[in-house]
């Protein structure tokens, strides 16, 4: 018995050291696969996006298994932490707030952040146009923080909600005047289909770097430089050999990489 | 846990800057739906007890529905449902009513508290003493003076620890809130998770907050048991 505890004690040792060890013959990738076209699940159970496709490449560069883990995305970076994966590929966008806590590869992508209102409203996405509107958000998200600190204080009624279906429902129903979000999100979930029909994007691209971060990366655990350091290198390649273009060609009409 | 109280303790406590959020909202969702459920409570009690099944059904009807669904279904229903529909979006006061995130949760959750509130109070009025009604009779008093005068001040007395356990449960029940965009508490302590991704203090002072609400309410029934039910302390050796 006492033999058969010390066996299994030794290869339970045996394999959390291989997991950790630090030539990433394995790379895991939390995802949060709800957000498509980034990261969905196809109908027989298997993950597909640009993103998955991005960390297959990736993986394939660096001559790595991929292991991709599903979590929630509000859990993400606790589960970075207690090293559930090593990687978060999920559309993290790269914010000072997050910057605290983990480490981001280079930039993956970065989808811009518009308003969406009714067609015809004539509304802007400023704080002088909205003035007494009600524009929702979602809470947590880069654009609950844009709207309140760009627009609340000129006396735009920012509502927070809890999830993005709810903020869209409200819009359709007419309890909101305008919505901000993740441009590609508000296209795909929403105006592309038939409760969207009666409404558009206002406005461009907002812009502030500080707020809305510099687009989204795979956020990294800080003392695993080695594997920064290599993923870094295989997103260049992927640029420069134009990979990159090819996949998101398969996703999107335009350009996500951004400025 | 020093961040976030430094950062959050005013949104925790009463406003996030523009709106009024946290303890302040809670204390608002929670009295207002205890004076609603609790006024409706009394008439609809009476009307449950009713030897008129015109009366009694309905409000039996009305209960069963209530206390047979989730309070966050209810809200759903009257926040993103009703709203839903045409007949309420063109009629202007109802309208104005459902578009309010605030109007919805104080109906759902004053028709919710007044569907339990009236079953507990149903109960003490149904196991009122046969004796005091009778020296209420004896008085020559018409139904309407004995309901007034003897058996809804002694159910209602009878029936307060089972009342203050109800108001509690409405405490814990505000937290659903925040579906239908009204701040809570939970929902600065959200907030405050999804900008420092520190769960545990986040949540745990929101869990303290709403600890010390129930450690008062409970104070608070205490006393007041200790003055309207003394009739039914054991006596003292």
């Amino acid at each position: 018995m006492r033999k058969l505890i010390t066996a299994v004690s030794l290869a339970l040792m045996a394999t959390s050291f291989g997991a950790y060890a630090k030539d990433w013959k394995e790379v895991r990738f939390g995802v949060d696969a709800s957000y498509a076209p980034f990261e969905a699940k196809a109908p027989d159970g298997k993950l597909v996006g640009f993103d998955i496709d991005l960390g297959t490449e990736i993986c394939k560069r660096l001559n790595a298994k991929c292991v991709w883990v599903e979590n929630d995305f509000d859990g993400m970076i606790p589960a970075l932490k207690a090293k559930k994966f090593d990687g978060v590929l999920s559309s993290m966008s790269i914010t000072e707030a997050r910057m605290k806590e983990i480490a981001f590869s280079a930039k993956l992508f970065n989808t811009p952040t518009r308003m969406v209102a009714k067609k015809g409203s004539g509304l802007m996405p400023t704080a002088a146009s909205l003035k007494g509107k009600r524009v929702g958000v979602e809470q947590g998200t880069i654009q609950e923080s844009y709207a309140k600190a760009h627009w609340a204080p000129g006396g735009v009624e920012v509502v927070p909600y809890q999830n993005q279906s709810l903020v869209l429902a409200d819009l359709a129903s007419g309890r909101l005047d305008a919505s901000l979000q993740d441009a590609v999100q508000a296209d795909e979930g929403f105006l592309k289909k038939p409760e969207g029909k009666a409404f558009a994007f206002a406005g461009g691209d907002l812009v502030d770097e500080k707020i809305l971060g510099t687009g989204a990366g795979i956020g990294l655990r800080k003392e695993d430089t080695d594997l920064k350091a290599a993923i870094d290198k295989a997103i260049a390649g992927m640029l420069k050999d134009g990979t990159y273009k090819k996949i998101e060609k398969k996703y999107f009409s335009f350009d996500v990489y951004g400025k | 846990m020093i961040d976030i109280i430094q950062q959050y303790w005013k949104a925790f406590l009463w406003s996030d800057g523009y709106h009024l959020s946290g303890l302040a909202v809670t204390m608002w969702l929670l009295s207002l739906s205890i004076v609603f459920g609790f006024c409706a409570a009394i008439p609809l009690s009476i009307a449950r007890v009713s030897k008129s099944r015109w009366l009694s059904f309905p409000v039996w009807l009305y209960s069963y529905v209530f206390r047979g669904t989730p309070l966050y279904i209810q809200l759903l229903f009257f926040y993103a449902g009703v709203y839903s529909l045409n007949v309420v979006k063109e009629t202007e006061i109802l309208n104005h009513f459902f578009r309010e995130g605030y109007y919805c949760t104080i109906l759902a959750f004053g028709l919710n508290t007044c569907a339990y509130t009236i079953e507990i109070f149903s109960g003490a009025i149904k196991a009122t003493p046969y004796g005091e009604i009778e020296a209420g009779r004896a008085y020559g008093m018409n139904k309407f003076t004995l309901y007034r005068r003897v058996i809804i001040p002694s159910a209602l007395r009878r029936a307060l620890p089972a009342y203050s356990n109800e108001v509690i449960l409405m405490l814990h029940s505000t937290t659903v809130a925040f579906t239908a965009t009204v701040p809570d508490i939970l929902k600065v302590a959200r907030d405050a998770n999804a900008a420092t991704y520190d769960s545990f203090n986040a949540f745990g002072l929101a869990a303290i907050i709403y600890l010390c609400i129930t450690f008062i309410l409970v104070g608070l029934f205490r006393k007041a048991e200790s003055k309207w039910l003394a009739h039914l302390r054991p006596m003292k050796a």
